[in-house]
């Protein structure tokens, strides 16, 4: 029989971090995810795992890359500010692709903000938050069970593509306490990265695999010896300021996510085949969107709902292949219109896009969403 | 010349290296080196790491798990390979700015904490490769470029800080007395703890030449002239002791270790059988 909890969303990262096999965690106190690091201070030891307190957030987050350069799967958890120092550490991981989640409780910004409140305003931080050019990929979840569901997946695509991956929830979802069932073990998948199986002594520590753009990754202790840094290197690790070198490092990085897009993209519908009018929202925005959705369709409305879960990559094809007869796109979210770029983007002038930002801190109701569909209608 | 022992550290294959002529990172690295030899570490299971500067670029020459950081911060991360596997012989190697200015919270912390990692501070009073500003640990009337009418400020005295945030082992010598880097950091490995070895280098291209050591010889020179041992120290008074270097060992005592605390809680919550 699966087990049936009542969580709060941070108590469900946690939970699906280690079911994931994270077994170190680096952190520092911020509202509102300070729940995870407390959490996993009581559950890590009790699996042999290392939780430690660092001294600030750039230093957990550096903690976190260490342990995962030493072979442990690693992640870190935070709000706003915490995610902004955060940054240039995030920016290192992706230049010697070392796999690390980052979890993000969304708050209310700029600066200190709302510390308590809830907000959709990082998503363009998770995109683009670090200097330079890289994928991101960053995943939005809804509910408890999505926190835990979401948790394993983002450490497995961050093993699979040897980068950090976000997982960009909210205070709303983080808080919220609602009914979940624990997955049984062995009914989810959970994915290790590449190891090398060559002779130490030829070991070439960032000479891809042609498969998929992804070199095998050693850790430290495991009888491989190599140069990890975060200047721009050449196969074998060693800082280069060659121009072809240079370029064919960051242009694998970017093509070892882009290729793969279609398998990491996660998005949900509801209601969408005769629809002219379409919702689009995720995070805990979605939950009221879609209650908006279903009052509207039981007015005969023809209202369709979609949910990017995967924020980043941002499931384009995925929404295009929805818009035959949609006439107009509606995007309410927590913010002053981050993702609408995408929507606007994705839809490019073939209906028309609304969008709708709150920034007080609270989050829609239900019949807010609603009358805004009935505007447009 | 170094011995094949030593010779089979390093990287020669990524020579030359990027630091100057006569420059004195490569004395502190070589007696690191001789350190290791010297202890029989292994060189897949000896983790040099670092941050941002000239000294920091020590770990990709030497061949053995190496890891080249964001500046200030690889206390951190080095925090995190020792705890995720603390069968590794860790050891972080640091220039004055990186140590005791952008990374002056995680020294200290790292101190506090008392993690089996040896910290090797490589000290030339001045930021070299980004064209030699002042640091944190420039003295007061010395000129930089961020300082051309002198340094106002005072600097930071590193063992006492080190000492003072609670490491289990500080010591300090300078590129002039290379013998005794060698023994400092072998004590500084061996030690169960957070050790600290200062090593006073120089920086003629950017410090000396704008201080009147424009010369690698000007600085050795000065390191021997000015340097006093500790225990000679102790009976000088502070008139006698102004410009003078003091060198030795000022901590060597045995503390929780903070690793083997966690393995007892470990332990304590059950965790070692799953």
């Amino acid at each position: 029989m699966p087990k049936v909890e009542f969580w709060q969303g941070n108590t469900a990262v946690v939970m699906g971090a280690i079911a994931a096999g994270c077994r170190f965690f680096g952190g520092y106190p911020i509202t509102p995810s300070s729940e995870i690091a407390e959490i996993m201070a009581a559950e890590l030891p009790k699996v042999g795992g290392k939780f430690i307190q660092m001294e600030d957030e750039i230093a957990s987050i550096a903690s976190v890359i260490g342990a995962s350069i030493a072979g442990l799967k690693a992640m870190t958890a935070t709000s706003g500010p915490g995610f902004s120092l955060k940054q240039e550490n995030i920016g290192f991981a992706y230049m010697t692709e070392v796999p690390v989640v980052v979890i993000n409780v969304m708050r209310g910004g700029p600066s200190t903000g709302l510390p308590t409140k809830v907000s959709q305003q990082d998503v363009m931080q998770a995109r683009w938050g670090t200097h330079g050019d890289h994928e991101t990929i960053a995943l939005a979840p809804a509910s408890v069970q999505e926190c835990y569901e979401l948790t394993i997946e983002a450490f497995n695509l961050s093993e699979r593509f040897r980068q950090p991956v976000i997982l960009l929830s909210d205070e709303v979802v983080g808080h919220m306490r609602e009914k979940i069932v624990i997955p049984e073990k062995g009914s989810y998948h959970i994915v290790d990265r590449k190891r090398p199986k060559e002779d130490p002594e030829k070991f070439v520590p960032y000479k891809p695999d042609p498969e998929d753009d992804i070199p095998p990754m050693a850790s430290f202790g495991d009888g491989y010896r190599w140069h990890v840094t975060g200047l721009t290197h050449n196969q074998w690790g060693f800082p280069t300021n060659d121009p072809d070198i240079a370029e064919e490092k960051i242009l694998r990085l970017m093509r070892k996510v882009r290729r793969f897009k279609g398998e990491i993209v996660k998005y949900d519908t509801y209601e969408v085949e005769d629809a002219e009018i379409l919702v689009v929202a995720y995070g805990s925005v979605s939950r009221t969107a879609l209650s908006a959705v279903r009052e509207a369709r039981s007015r005969g409305m023809r209202v369709g709902f979609f949910r990017p879960i995967t924020l980043w990559p941002f499931p384009d094809d995925e929404l295009r292949g929805l818009l035959g007869g949609v006439k107009s796109v509606l995007v309410p979210e927590l913010n002053c219109g981050q993702m609408i770029l995408e929507v606007e983007r994705v839809v490019g002038g073939k209906a028309r896009v609304f969008g709708k930002g709150l920034v007080n801190g609270e989050l829609f109701r239900p019949s807010e969403i609603f009358d805004f569909i009935k505007e447009v209608a | 010349m170094p011995s094949q022992e030593v010779l089979n550290w390093l990287r020669t294959r990524f020579f030359p290296h990027i630091w100057c002529p006569g420059c004195g990172h490569g004395i502190i690295m070589h007696a690191l080196l001789r350190a290791l030899v010297d202890l029989g570490k292994k060189k897949e299971e000896t983790v040099i790491a670092s941050g941002i500067g000239c000294s920091s670029r020590m770990p990709g020459y030497i061949d053995a798990c190496t890891l080249h950081t964001t500046h200030g911060r690889s206390l951190a991360f080095a925090t995190g390979v020792k705890l995720a596997n603390p069968e590794l012989t860790v050891i972080d190697v640091m220039g004055d700015g990186d140590c005791t200015a952008i990374g002056g919270n995680h020294f200290i912390h790292a101190c506090r904490r008392n993690i089996d990692i040896t910290a090797i501070v490589m000290n030339n009073n001045i930021y070299g490769m980004t064209g030699g500003q002042a640091s944190p640990t420039t003295p007061v009337g010395a000129y930089a470029t961020t300082a051309p009418y002198g340094v106002l400020d005072v600097p930071f005295d590193i063992c006492k800080l080190a000492a003072g945030a609670g490491a289990s082992y500080v010591a300090r010598a300078t590129v002039a007395h290379p013998l005794l880097i060698e023994k400092y950091v072998r004590n500084a490995v061996s030690k169960k703890g957070f050790a600290v070895v200062e090593v006073v280098t120089h920086c003629h291209t950017q410090f000396g030449r704008k201080n009147k050591r424009p010369r690698p010889i000007d600085n050795i020179n000065f390191f021997k002239d000015n340097s006093v041992m500790n225990n000679k120290a102790s009976n000088m008074t502070l008139e006698e002791l102004q410009g003078k270097i003091v060198i030795g060992e000022f901590v060597n005592i045995e503390l929780p270790e903070y690793i083997e605390q966690y393995k007892n809680l470990i332990e304590e919550v059950g965790g070692n059988r799953g």
